[in-house]
């Protein structure tokens, strides 16, 4: 195929023996194995997709409308004609993105404000706090609605709307950490011989933070997904021309009525995996970090 | 903290709060996009309609006057204009509300005792098949799209067995049930169920519960995953208390000490789980109304996008806040109230 | 050594109990080859120190040993019915009314959000389905005067009584429905001085009135010496040295039980030493080969470190598991 065959045999052998070392572990280690081989197949397969796909995913009149699963077309056809196999499998771009920018953007922001607010102390800190508190306790979707509605169509706006949603988780977990860490007496001596605040928030904090932000942030793509999909359900999606899983979810509901159930069952289950995909990892992770059952 | 200063603090704690989400969204609504009346109509209009909808709703007025508008408005009930026929937005919200209500309160009813009746499952054979598989159900009803689900749902049992209705809340042939009349007086809650009992007409009762069931399952398994996880981990550890260890000494049977002894001291902070999930029951509610066709404040919300009506939104949008935030000042209140180490 | 003692003739025989904790750490042998007899209106202390396994052979007898833990050989035999091999229903119906358990921390052993007048009707209703709500009320008031409550508190809930209290009511309920055995374990130790000789000597009386059995579990030799019949000392799992009460104090032959003896303190005595024991017991997942006392013991003989002593019958009824009387056995 391309050059990038070579690498990921090479990212296929480093993956092995650490999916065997999961397997170890336990129940815990089983769901991020299984979590994590789920979300790398859905995502190759993704970035695959122009090569992968049988048929051109957007070109209509294919086949008969509307026709069930066949050996020709194993997942159907839709209103206009179109493969859904190929839909399917190309489908998984934009929520992919979405989820991704708007985990980044969550991180970007909820992480520093969060290790400065809690640093820092004071008023500030109580403010940062309230603000928080306030999003947080919003209905998550309802938020999103409301920021998608005004900011219009589009992958950035959509991620954007769902970041604001999932600051505040981040925020939290670093404060909490932050402030167990600040009382322990290193950090104490660490100031006693003069180390700036940065040094320390570097150096000392952001170590022990790293585990509790990638369990949030599973939870966090997670939700990113879900939240797309129920945004593009809504009809704040994005622009119709590319091949996306959330818009058939949409268009397939209508078609459900008349027994038409493969428009929306494939792209459903897709959905359905790729969460679960990150959300077995966060399962998974928060078990072994923080073992909560020991005897 | 004594009780008392611990209510008069978490009271006074919610009116920053509230005033916080009121900012937030009218920044979201009015200020972000520039302009909402432009937004709400079409490309070519008339300038002169554009400027009568400003006036009428006031919006013409600067900036902090129409926050101030907006702030006092809320607290007297006015929640402003709609756009689309300038009738009041809280009407509106508040008929659309005892239905998402209904749903509401149903839905936290089965999330409640499908998650606690798992959780002590799940709890008493630890690591064993059924642990593990009742631990797969919870994850994976949390990464189902609720609307999916719901979809599922509609097809296995409304379109394939012809047992449940897939949309609406009652069937169209029967008026909606009235309440208690009593000579002149007149009572309603709003919710189906149980102004049709007042009503007196079993019928109507029942229909309103075949309608009511779909929903409620789909919004319920959803939202079931947290009290599975919660009531399982409790339950763990309260069965390990001695004094669990004690009632067993005793010869007492095993249903007595897993509900009588368990899950009664392990129940508190899945009370207080309910008032955290509130905001996610809420938001779960918007879809699952979509999906079920349900006349509630979700159905609301969506509709208003499809007109544009910016207004409706916004004070909606108020609404759910300020009910999670008054639930959750319940909630803390009542676990304040129930805390045996903050009542001695 | 030991005999196989007739099941029939005893109210409760133990035989070669032995009791596991499967971890994943690996086995952890907290009782071994235990071995005793107990007859009505008789008392039975067992002491040694945390992790003795006093405990875990208490638990075994009414087959509520925690989990990961096991019995996994052994006989036990109440009234000549084997105990053991009970399934789980028929256990049921011997804790609380054939063998009761008094634990020892009264404070963690009572429901917090039921009464006790609840705790009473439930209990005896869950035996005896006939009683209706009023006599089992009766029944738990006559209780509450064997045991020295007033009446009127039978309303209250746990966290209104005081400790001594609530240890009386974990003692009521014990006696509701007339057992044949009651195991105390540790029955005084949460509880203060003044109040402990009291739980002890009502045990005793209550014992006598009802024609019980006692046994008594504590690290508190004293206690035992003055209030039990006969006696067990366990050290690590084994049982070290088993006699009457009597000849434990006038002639202790395990090194261990003299250790116990040198610590308690007497008043009378003036310049006392108080002698501790030195070292700490062994890990039980990996205990030390030969007899699990060695390293602590000032009498260790090099045969002490190779195999682990049996029980040596020194006289009738005294047994010592110490290479120091192997000579001294009473062959029958």
């Amino acid at each position: 195929m391309m050059g990038g065959s070579s690498t990921k045999k090479n990212m296929f052998s480093r993956l092995v023996p650490l999916l065997t070392s999961l397997a170890r572990r336990g129940l815990a280690g089983w769901f991020i194995a299984i979590g994590l081989i789920m979300v790398i197949a859905i995502v190759v397969m993704t970035m695959l997709a122009p090569w992968i796909s049988p048929h051109d995913p957007s070109a209509i009149e294919m086949g008969p409308l509307l026709s069930p699963p066949s050996s020709q077309f194993p997942f159907g056809t839709n209103k206009l004609g179109q493969d859904m196999l190929s839909r399917v499998i190309s489908g998984g771009g934009i929520m992919i993105q979405v989820a991704l920018l708007s985990v980044v953007i969550c991180m970007a922001g909820g992480i520093p404000i969060g290790l400065l607010s809690s640093y820092t102390g004071g008023i500030l800190d109580r403010i940062l706090c309230l603000i928080m508190d306030s999003i947080y306790a919003f209905p998550g979707l309802v938020l999103a609605i409301a920021i998608a509605l005004m900011l219009g169509r589009g992958v950035v706006n959509m991620a954007l709307s769902i970041a604001v949603v999932y600051v505040p988780s981040y925020f939290r977990v670093i404060r909490s950490q932050v402030l167990s860490i600040k009382e322990m007496a290193y950090v104490e001596a660490a100031n006693a011989i003069g180390a700036k605040g940065h040094t320390i928030l570097s150096r000392y904090i952001l170590p022990n933070v790293i585990p509790s932000i990638i369990v949030v942030a599973t939870v966090n793509f997670a939700d990113a997904i879900l939240t797309a999909a129920g945004l593009t359900f809504i009809g704040l999606g994005v622009s119709v021309d590319i091949p996306d899983w959330g818009y058939d979810l949409t268009v397939g509901r209508t078609l459900l009525t008349t027994g038409v159930w493969w428009v929306i069952a494939f792209p459903g289950i897709m959905v359905v995996l790729l969460a679960l995909g990150f959300t077995l990892m966060g399962e998974g992770l928060s078990e072994l970090w923080n073992p909560r059952l020991e005897q | 903290m004594t009780l008392r200063a611990y209510v008069i603090s978490r009271i006074l704690l919610t009116i920053p709060m509230i005033f916080i989400l009121l900012t937030m969204v009218f920044v979201v609504i009015r200020i972000l996009p520039g302009d909402p009346v432009l937004a709400h109509f079409e490309k070519n209009v008339d300038p002169a309609l554009v400027e009568e909808m400003r006036v009428k709703l006031g919006l013409d007025k600067p900036l902090w006057a129409q926050y101030f508008d907006y702030v006092f408005g809320v607290f007297r009930g006015d929640l402003g204009k709609s756009m689309y026929d300038y009738s009041p937005v809280a009407e509106q919200i508040f008929s659309a509300f005892p239905a998402t209500l209904e749903l509401a309160i149903s839905s936290m009813i089965i999330a409640a005792l499908v998650g606690i009746f798992l959780g002590v499952q799940a709890s008493k054979r630890y690591n064993k098949p059924v642990d593990h598989t009742i631990r797969i159900f919870g994850i994976v009803t949390y990464a189902i799209p609720v609307f999916l689900l719901g979809m599922i749902l509609q097809l296995v049992f409304g379109v394939g067995l012809r047992w449940l209705p897939v949309g609406l809340r009652m069937n169209p042939m029967l008026a909606a049930p009235q309440g208690l009349t009593i000579g002149a007086l007149h009572f309603s809650t709003g919710l189906y169920t149980i102004d049709s009992l007042l009503e007196g007409n079993m019928f109507k009762f029942v229909e309103s519960l075949r309608y009511l069931f779909l929903p409620s399952l789909t919004l319920g398994t959803v939202l079931s995953g947290v009290f599975i996880r919660l009531t399982r981990t409790n339950m763990f550890e309260t069965m390990r208390l001695d004094f669990v260890t004690a009632a067993r000494a005793r010869g007492l049977r095993e249903t007595t000490v897993t509900y009588r002894y368990a899950l009664r001291n392990a129940f508190l902070p899945v009370l207080t789980m309910i008032g955290l999930q509130f905001a996610a029951l809420l938001a779960g509610a918007v879809l699952t109304e979509t999906t079920f066709s349900w006349p509630g404040l979700g159905t609301y919300v969506v509709d208003r996008i499809n007109f544009r009506d910016y207004t409706a939104i916004q004070g909606a949008v108020v609404v759910f806040g300020i009910l999670v935030s008054i639930v959750s000042l319940v909630v803390d209140l009542l676990y304040a109230y129930l805390d045996p180490r903050i009542r001695l | 050594m030991i005999e196989q003692t007739n099941a029939e003739s005893h109210l409760l025989t133990v035989n070669g109990l032995t009791v596991e904790y499967w971890t994943r750490r690996g086995k952890i042998r907290a009782v071994e080859n235990a071995s005793f007899t107990l007859d009505r209106r008789e008392t039975l202390g067992v002491v040694g120190e945390s992790g003795s396994g006093k405990s875990t052979l208490g638990l075994s007898l009414i087959k509520l040993v925690p989990y990961p833990g096991r019995i996994v050989s052994g006989d036990i035999n109440l009234e000549g019915q084997n105990i053991r091999r009970m399934k789980d229903e028929e256990m049921r119906d011997v804790r609380g009314r054939r063998i009761s358990y008094v634990f020892q921390d009264p404070m963690t052993s009572l429901n917090p959000v039921e009464k006790i007048k609840d705790h009473f009707v439930e209990l005896i209703q869950t035996h005896e389905p006939k009683v209706s709500k009023t006599q089992a009320l009766e029944r738990a008031n006559q209780l509450f005067r064997d045991v020295g409550i007033q009446e009127e508190r039978i309303s209250d809930y746990p966290h209104q009584l005081s400790g001594g209290m609530r240890q009386r009511v974990m003692i009521a309920l014990a006696l509701a429905l007339n057992p044949s055995v009651i195991i105390a374990d540790e029955p005084t130790t949460a509880l203060d001085v003044v109040v402990q000789a009291k739980i002890l000597d009502l045990l005793n009386t209550l014992r006598d009135r009802y024609g019980m059995a006692l046994i008594l579990i504590t690290h508190d030799l004293s206690i035992v010496l003055q209030r039990s019949d006969k006696i067990i000392v366990m050290y690590a799992g084994r049982i070290v040295e088993y006699a009457s009460s009597v000849d434990l104090y006038s002639s202790t032959q395990h090194p261990y039980s003299q250790g116990l003896l040198n610590s308690i303190p007497n008043i009378e005595l003036i310049d006392q030493k108080l002698e501790a024991i030195e070292g700490s017991p062994p890990d039980l997942l990996n205990p030390p080969k030969g007899c699990r006392f060695w390293p602590r013991c000032s009498f260790a003989m090099p045969e002490c470190r190779i195999e682990e002593p049996p029980l040596f019958e020194t006289k009738k009824n005294h047994l010592v598991r110490c290479y120091l009387y192997k000579d001294e056995t009473n062959d029958q």
